[in-house]
């Protein structure tokens, strides 16, 4: 580690203006730190200035342990576990699945899923699962997530159901161009029928829309394909980092109230935590 | 080694031999014109192939398998930087220009002068907020020099850079237009675009390619005026025949290949806009036929099930005019991929038996040789134990995919061979008309695509598939192999330990190099296989070991160190085995790399004889 450190000193000392990563580099935890991985324009998760549900979670757990809360600013995108977390170039992802294989995760402290959303004039608000057969006709809004079998369990099982072309694919690589709102918008605007979305996306956006929008979830399991469509969302940290996961159980269940009051404050749709293998390990 | 080496060289049956193979080297060589060097003196290196057959064929022949165990390092110069080396350094005259890995750093060295004292150094201002988007570590393939005196790099945050060669002062930057009949075109790390290859440098145009499949970037290669950077013109990978610049048909040997705006017939609805096929191999040209060749990678972004069709112009070899960018032909490799077989690796150009051929050895583990003249399939032959296909039909161009190794979301598949890193990844392979036979650094790595694992990305979990990477048939998890490629056969093998990931180098000397991930540099009998001579750099090598004579007129060979890339992404960021499928699974395969080597770029170079000391004060 001392030498990553180091190496991105000896990076950034010949740039003029110090840009975000300057300010982080992987290190050992601190006492009286606590170190978030979190995107900085993700809304309604996380932003640069601090107005998601994420760092309202953080600035929480901050408050309970009394300590400064720092942040290191890392799109969620492919490697955000691997490298900014595992890296320790932070401590704690606010947000990890409860099967999530690449980190430690605490017990989880909210479940949301897939919703399926649509204009509420368009009538659509009895779909409840991917056998509809109106999905074959309609124009539908999706999230591209990565590359190859790579994707939301909802447009992996499309495929199976034989929904294939009738799609468009909303990026999630957010830039000046791609905005996390662009997926609802898509339905407001008549761009698609009917968008399918994770819950917190969908809840957020939703209540902002000045087109009046419905939201139904699509069932907890699926005919044709064995994965889920809801998730267990719990923290994540990194395996060898036991003691600071059960530090985060402590705090979870003693917070627990205000954290949902986040939750509810940010139209997050959640259901009732269901055990799940894997969960708080 | 060395004994026994020395009593073999010693017999002069070999001598013998060793004379006649030199001689008819020189005539293949003497056959080419000037253009396909810039005119570059036989001892000077002045693209990244050295001529632009990509052949990294040396004629100089001072350092022979006779005397190669004296090889020894005379100096070494530390990059800087710590990431992982791909490409060679350039030597122009005096000069020799050497790159880095993030951020890019170029050098100048004066080579005349007793340790090669900097001239100048250009840190490029770069956002490190480009480091999260980069793909496989922080890599850069390489510089492209034009003879009027500058220096060309592409910047990893996107941009295409040109420098005074004399002085390292900036010229102009460029980038790929931001708008096409498609909409807004990603051409910044803002937008998920980086750039990491080498640009080829043709006559007064500069090309320049694209990576961030990852992030659903369209393919395209770029061209722009050498003096202003003013942008020329852009061929897209996928799309209407006209942002592709295909006019006709694409390949008229190939039914499949043939009819109207294929690349945007074989995509599911506007899917082609962000279909990949990124463009961060190496290019070729050919001076006589005024085409150049490279390839593309994979099509991206659904899994294969929503992407039903061919996905062309994904997985492509490329010919095209300079000039203008049409398209004079082009050849699909891997239709519909299913395994993240990226083809940008090298199109090599060589001749045999009067034919102007062309040779490709791609990720999907088929060695390629194809008719440059009209892009038509002489041979595919696998090199190395390949399973995804039963072979390619030479009449229709197609391989015939086996449905048992096929991957979808709907079930798991084990034991796929080659893994998705390839046979063989970027790491250039070497042609030595002495022999006839290409020098392939390759890996030997199979995979599981199983399942489907819980994973998280832009603030919602999705299902991925767990990519696990184990090593093939043998147990090694690299192989360096000498290739007929008109028979299609492996003419002999070296097996090494972790992949063989940095590229080859052949000269007239009979030699063959090559660099290991430990960071072993090899040198080998061309005709024997038989390893004559090797050196520990200071980290793994996945750079490309080239050759120059010096102003004092010896024979030099240079080799960047440093490891990183794909298979070293493990060391290079700080990633444990513990995770077998982090590093796109790369860590189930080299998990352990960092107990062989460390971080560190660091170019060595060696000769027969020690330079002059530098004079005391």
């Amino acid at each position: 580690m001392i030498v990553l450190v180091l190496f991105v000193l000896a990076l950034l000392a010949p740039l003029a203006a110090p840009a975000p990563l300057a300010a982080q580099r992987p290190s050992l935890p601190q006492p009286g730190v606590l170190r978030v991985c979190a995107d900085p324009d993700n809304m309604p998760l996380s932003n640069e200035k601090g107005e998601g549900f994420e760092n309202k979670i953080a600035e929480l757990i901050a408050k309970e342990w009394k300590s400064e809360l720092r942040y290191a600013w890392w799109p969620v995108r492919r490697g955000f576990f691997a490298r900014a977390l595992n890296g320790r170039y932070c401590d704690i992802a606010i947000e990890a699945p409860g099967g999530l294989d690449i980190a430690a995760v605490t017990k989880p402290y909210y479940r949301s899923g897939y919703f399926f959303v649509s204009r509420k004039d368009h009538n659509l608000a009895d779909m409840t699962s991917l056998d509809d057969p109106r999905l074959k006709k309609l124009m539908i809004g999706i999230h591209l997530l990565n590359s190859d079998a790579e994707n939301a369990p909802p447009a992996m099982a499309l495929s199976r159901h034989g929904v294939v072309g009738n799609l468009k694919g909303y990026n999630t690589f957010y830039s000046d161009i791609n905005r996390p709102e662009a997926i609802v918008d898509a339905v407001a605007n008549k761009e698609v029928d009917v968008a399918i979305v994770w819950g917190p996306l969908a809840g957020y956006f939703v209540k902002q829309s000045k087109v009046p929008l419905v939201m139904v979830p699509l069932a907890e399991r699926d005919s044709l394909v064995d994965y889920p469509f809801r998730f267990n969302i719990a923290m994540g940290v990194r395996r060898r980092d036991r003691e600071l996961r059960d530090s985060l159980n402590t705090v979870l269940a003693k917070r627990a109230p205000e954290i949902q009051a986040i939750l509810d404050q940010y139209a997050v749709p959640h259901f009732p935590v269901q055990e799940e293998r894997g969960d708080g390990r | 080694m060395n004994r026994s080496t020395k009593k073999l060289l010693s017999g002069t049956l070999v001598a013998g031999l060793s004379l006649a193979l030199a001689a008819s080297a020189e005539a293949q060589q003497a056959a080419r014109s000037g253009a396909w060097t810039l005119n570059a003196p036989e001892g000077e290196w002045h693209m990244t192939g050295r001529d632009y057959s990509l052949q990294r064929f040396s004629p100089l022949k001072q350092i022979t398998t006779a005397n190669v165990m004296d090889l020894r390092p005379v100096w070494s110069f530390s990059t800087g930087t710590l990431r992982g080396h791909e490409g060679n350094p350039l030597v122009i005259g005096n000069m020799m220009y050497v790159h880095t890995s993030f951020p890019n750093i170029v050098y100048a060295l004066d080579i005349s002068k007793p340790g090669a004292p900097q001239v100048w150094k250009y840190v490029p201002n770069q956002s490190p907020d480009a480091i999260p988007i980069a793909c496989c570590d922080l890599v850069n393939r390489g510089l492209a020099y034009h003879p009027s005196g500058k220096i060309y790099i592409q910047l990893l945050q996107g941009e295409l850079l040109a420098l005074d060669a004399k002085t390292g002062k900036e010229l102009w930057k460029a980038k790929h237009p931001e708008t096409s009949g498609a909409g807004t075109e990603a051409t910044g790390y803002k937008q998920g675009a980086t750039m990491t290859n080498a640009p080829i440098v043709i006559k007064d145009v500069v090309i320049a390619g694209i990576s961030g499949g990852e992030f659903g970037v369209r393919g395209r290669v770029s061209a722009f005026n050498a003096s202003t950077g003013k942008h020329m013109w852009t061929a897209y990978s996928t799309g209407p025949d006209n942002e592709v610049m295909i006019s006709g048909d694409a390949n008229a040997n190939y039914a499949s290949h043939k009819g109207k705006d294929l690349g945007v017939s074989t995509w599911q609805g506007d899917e082609w806009k962000r279909g990949g096929g990124t463009t961060w191999g190496w290019y070729s040209y050919d001076p006589d036929l005024n085409l150049f060749y490279y390839s593309t990678g994979n099509p991206g972004s659904w899994n294969p099930d929503q992407r039903p069709g061919d996905n062309k112009w994904s997985m492509t070899i490329f010919a095209r005019n300079p000039e203008t960018g049409q398209a004079k032909w082009a050849y699909q490799m891997t239709p519909h991929d299913e395994w993240d077989y990226d083809g940008v690796n090298e199109n090599v150009l060589f001749e045999s038996g009067g034919q102007k051929l062309l040779a490709h050895f791609d990720r999907n583990g088929i060695g390629y040789t194809l008719d440059r003249t009209n892009g038509k399939v002489i041979v595919a032959k696998p090199f190395g134990p390949v399973n995804w296909t039963k072979g390619v039909n030479l009449t229709t161009g197609v391989p015939d995919k086996d449905p048992k190794y096929g991957t979808t979301a709907k079930r798991n598949t084990e034991g796929i061979c080659p893994a998705a890193i390839g046979f063989k990844d970027q790491q250039p392979s070497a042609y030595s008309p002495m022999t006839g036979f290409f020098y392939v650094p390759a890996n030997n790595i199979c995979m599981d695509y199983e399942g489907v694992e819980v994973k998280y990305t832009a603030g919602q979990p999705y299902v991925g598939a767990i990519v696990r990477m184990f090593p093939g048939p043998g147990g090694n998890r690299g192989r360096f192999i000498a290739w007929d490629p008109m028979k299609g056969s492996v003419v002999w093998e070296i097996k090494e330990n972790l992949a063989a990931y940095g590229g080859a180098l052949t000269t007239a000397g009979g030699l063959v190099f090559y660099g290991t991930m430990e960071g072993w540099l090899k040198a080998v009998d061309q005709k024997t296989g038989k390893v004559l001579w090797a050196y520990k750099t200071p980290s793994g090598i996945i750079g490309n070991p080239m050759t120059y004579n010096g102003p004092d007129g010896q024979q030099y060979v240079a080799v960047l160190s440093g490891i990183g890339g794909w298979a070293g992404i493990g060391v290079a960021a700080g990633i444990g085995a513990e995770d077998p499928t982090a590093g796109l699974g790369a860590l189930g395969a080299f998990g352990d790399a960092g107990q062989f080597s460390t971080q560190g770029g660091v170019l060595t170079v060696f000769a027969l004889k020690n330079m002059a000391p530098p004079a005391g004060r």
